[in-house]
């Protein structure tokens, strides 16, 4: 029997827009459960509400209604009513969430931005570092730019960047927000490896990809939204910040 | 005022983080101008706490509190260090001075505020180390230097007086005074807006890198969102001396309640 | 009873010329520095003839302090026959009827800018100095309501910096004379501008010093066996000035604080700063004998 690490009951999502006088509705009444090592693929059309879906368990939506309950190493805890600090705690130690965009600080080394979860997890830094190395190497990205920027990079270098990074450290959870969106082939079948190994690691992942098949053979169950969520007043929501 | 209507109350279901900073109910009146208006802060240890909002929402005179500059109408303010004390406000100026020089370090946007401008440098930072007691010459040096290499100071110039130094270097030495005791809360109030945005960049970096090895607890004010952005974990929102919203740095910028907060971030280039 | 059995006969001016209430504002205030020894007592300071800064306000301690059976010696940097102290001597002696002299074991009151003399003084002996800045934290905040605060706070951190300065841009504590000092681990004081040499000779010491500045309005006092400690880093130690081995060109006498007198070869010789000390060793070779008493240093080495 396979633990258990998240339980979303009724989960809801809209957005009120003051300046518009407006609600806009993303999504409600979500039901999930995710067990360890678990890949979940979240499925539907343009405009559902997927990525919304992702950012509401990461908190960095806040939800409307439902719960939210995440096994954590630490105990039980709904993280649609977390405290701040709390969530900031799991992000930083036990929930992951790859984007296809890197927001990287400026004038910061690739392989320091790689080695950053590390070093903030207690490891020393000449060992995050030479992780960081590696994993730039496995995704693709050219030693020569290891020292260097990436906001300097192209978009393809960045999301490799991004990936090393998001993928270092083994998660209890793993949100993963179209991570193949700009990858070439080869960054894209190490990302599908590396997600291999962290699933038989027993990491819990909830997936948006455009191309499923890119991981067709780590997909557990795939979930709907446009058939799990019941539309009201549905306007296309574009939410990117 | 519209209220902002999902925002739930989080109610923290195990906080293993324990608090740094503790204030309620700190309000202050200026005339009839209430500069901070009933605001509670919590600031817990080794995380950035960021605190936006317009000029006159009142975040500097919170921090003034914060660094025991200012005394508060009323309000509770507990800081955790080895000492029992209810309220920092309670004790005399003395004491206050005290843990002011000891526990609290902090970075002014002018550095004519923080540094004495025609001392050297490392003579800068050894004034915090003398306010606590160190009396050996040999070990006052090593000490600056440690701290003026921690803010990525170049050592060559540990003498020279801020006033011969650029904008961005006098920061770090500012930053190098703040951190010499190892405080357990580093105030920042506008720490890069006096500075061009390339140095800026490399000003954020220093601090970024700083808060990470060492873990320290610090409390950021600035009207920079991107500032707040690059550098806090959480952010409070504050507008007329009252916290309109508070939350997690991505979730204030990406999904803001308040209609205030909607606004600040929408005006954002 | 008529009014004539209580009130004296007119006078020109009053004994030791301040009037009797200057001189007993100036007592108590010299009560309160004792009692707390090196802060800073505000008083009046009276008018004397005299300009401010010319040492009114040892002159005004002095007044208040002596009766006709004082003895008195003025010294201005050591010496005797300087213009300043021979004025203020003869001015002493005159509204008093007090005795002066040049000799440190005979007089019980000595008023000096900037030296203590060379030989030891003894509980029956009142030390008094010419302050003109009494304010150690002057040079490092200039606003004296903070620099009031700092010396209520015990906050002494920029006089140290002053002196981590120092070594960093010189090498060495470049402070000669004013050197800082902690009186009785409590307040910094100022020990008026006298030596680095003098400065240990207010430690422990068997007599009552006070310090008074005319012109600041200020008096401050080192009680007999207060300490006195020099401000310095544990590892950098306190040091006088080099005149161990210097000799006196004229009196002979070694190991004392000198004047440098420059010669027109461009090089120097020395005249011993104490300049009765020096009369002293002159007249024990003409065949007087132990006219020289105890000194605080001997052959440049201080006895403690």
């Amino acid at each position: 029997m396979t633990q258990s690490v998240l339980e979303i009951r009724g989960l809801e999502k809209s957005f009120r827009m003051h300046h518009l006088d407006n609600q806009l509705h993303a999504f409600s009444g979500i039901d999930l459960e995710l067990s360890q090592g678990e890949f979940v693929l979240l499925k539907g059309a343009n405009g559902v509400g997927k990525s919304t879906m992702l950012r509401t368990i990461y908190r960095t939506y806040l939800p409307v209604a439902g719960e939210v309950i995440f096994h954590s190493a630490r105990g039980r805890i709904d993280l649609a009513r977390a405290a701040d600090i709390d969530v900031a705690l799991l992000r930083a130690e036990e929930i992951g969430f790859v984007t296809q965009f890197l927001v990287a600080r400026p004038r910061v080394a690739a392989e320091e931005i790689v080695a950053e979860p590390l070093i903030l997890s207690g490891k020393s830094r000449q060992e995050a570092i030479e992780k960081a190395r590696h994993w730039l190497n496995v995704f693709g990205v050219k030693e020569k730019l290891w020292r260097a920027y990436p906001t300097t990079f192209s978009g393809g270098e960045q999301q490799k960047v991004n990936l090393a990074r998001a993928l270092i450290l083994p998660r209890r959870l793993l949100l993963l927000d179209e991570p193949t969106a700009s990858l070439d082939v080869g960054a894209r079948s190490a990302l599908v490896n590396r997600l291999g190994e962290l699933k038989a690691e027993g990491v819990a992942m909830i997936g948006v990809f455009h191309h499923p098949g890119d991981v067709q053979e780590l997909i557990d169950r795939t979930i709907d939204l446009s058939v799990e969520t019941k539309p009201r007043d549905m306007e296309p929501l574009n939410v990117a910040v | 005022m519209i209220a902002p209507e999902n925002v739930k109350l989080a109610a923290p279901q195990f906080v293993t983080t324990p608090p740094v900073l503790t204030m309620r109910n700190m309000a202050k009146v200026y005339g009839d101008v209430v500069a901070v208006d009933n605001v509670d802060v919590t600031a817990y240890r080794g995380e950035v706490l960021g605190i936006v909002g317009e000029s006159g929402s009142g975040k500097s005179t919170l921090l003034r509190m914060m660094n025991l500059e200012e005394q508060p109408d009323h309000g509770n303010y507990k800081l955790d260090i080895k000492k029992d004390i209810d309220n920092l406000f309670e004790l005399d100026r003395f004491a206050q001075r005290q843990i002011q020089s000891r526990h609290i370090g902090i970075v002014y946007q002018n550095p004519h505020q923080g540094l004495l401008m025609k001392h050297s440098s490392s003579g800068n930072v050894a004034e915090r180390l003398l306010i606590a007691g160190e009396r050996s010459f040999a070990v006052l040096r090593e000490k600056a230097s440690d701290a003026l290499a921690s803010s990525e100071f170049p050592l060559t110039r540990m003498d020279a007086p801020p006033i011969e130094l650029s904008g961005g270097m006098q920061q770090r030495v500012q930053l190098a005074k703040a951190i010499a005791l190892e405080p357990e809360l580093l105030l920042l109030d506008e720490p890069t807006t006096g500075l061009d945005v390339s140095v800026q960049a490399l000003v954020l970096d220093t601090l970024k890198r700083l808060q990470q090895q060492r873990k320290i607890t610090m409390v950021i004010v600035s009207h920079d969102l991107g500032v707040i952005r690059t550098m806090a974990d959480r952010v409070m929102v504050m507008k007329s001396g009252k916290v309109v919203e508070q939350g997690l740095v991505d979730q204030v910028f990406q999904d803001p309640q308040h209609p205030y907060t909607q606004q600040l971030v929408h005006a954002k280039l | 009873m008529k009014l004539k059995s209580l009130s004296k006969p007119w006078e020109a001016v009053s004994y030791g010329f301040l009037d009797a209430s200057a001189k007993r504002e100036i007592r108590r205030k010299m009560l309160k520095a004792v009692a707390v020894p090196g802060c800073q007592m505000p008083y009046a300071s009276r008018e004397v003839p005299m300009a401010r800064g010319w040492g009114t306000g040892g002159l005004q301690i002095s007044l208040t302090l002596m009766n006709p059976k004082s003895i008195v010696k003025v010294i201005d940097q050591g010496a005797d026959d300087s213009v300043n102290a021979a004025s203020i001597r003869k001015f002493l002696t005159r509204v008093t009827d007090a005795k002066s002299t040049w000799d440190t074991l005979e007089a019980n009151l000595i008023q000096s800018r900037h030296r203590i003399p060379e030989e030891r003084l003894t509980r029956d002996q009142i030390l008094v100095l010419q302050v003109p800045n009494p304010e150690p934290l002057r040079s490092v905040e200039p606003n004296m309501s903070i620099a009031r605060q700092m010396h209520a706070d015990a906050d002494y951190s920029r006089m140290w910096l002053q002196l981590y300065e120092q070594i960093v841009r010189s090498g060495r504590v470049m402070q000669g004379a004013s050197y800082p000092s902690m009186v009785n681990g409590r307040h910094v004081m100022t020990p008026s501008p006298i030596p680095r040499w003098d400065v240990p000779k207010l430690n422990m010491a068997e007599n009552l010093t006070i310090l008074s500045a005319g012109r600041e309005k200020r008096i401050f006092a080192v009680p007999p066996h207060t300490k006195v400690e020099p401000l310095v880093f544990s590892d950098v130690p306190y040091k006088v000035e080099e005149h161990h081995n210097l000799t006196c060109a004229r009196s002979n006498l070694q190991g004392y604080f000198m004047n440098e007198i420059p010669n027109e070869d461009g090089t120097s010789s020395y005249e011993v700063s104490d300049s009765h000390l020096g009369i002293k060793k002159l007249n024990e070779e003409d065949g007087d004998t132990n006219l020289i008493g105890d000194t605080w240093y001997k052959n440049g080495e201080w006895q403690s």
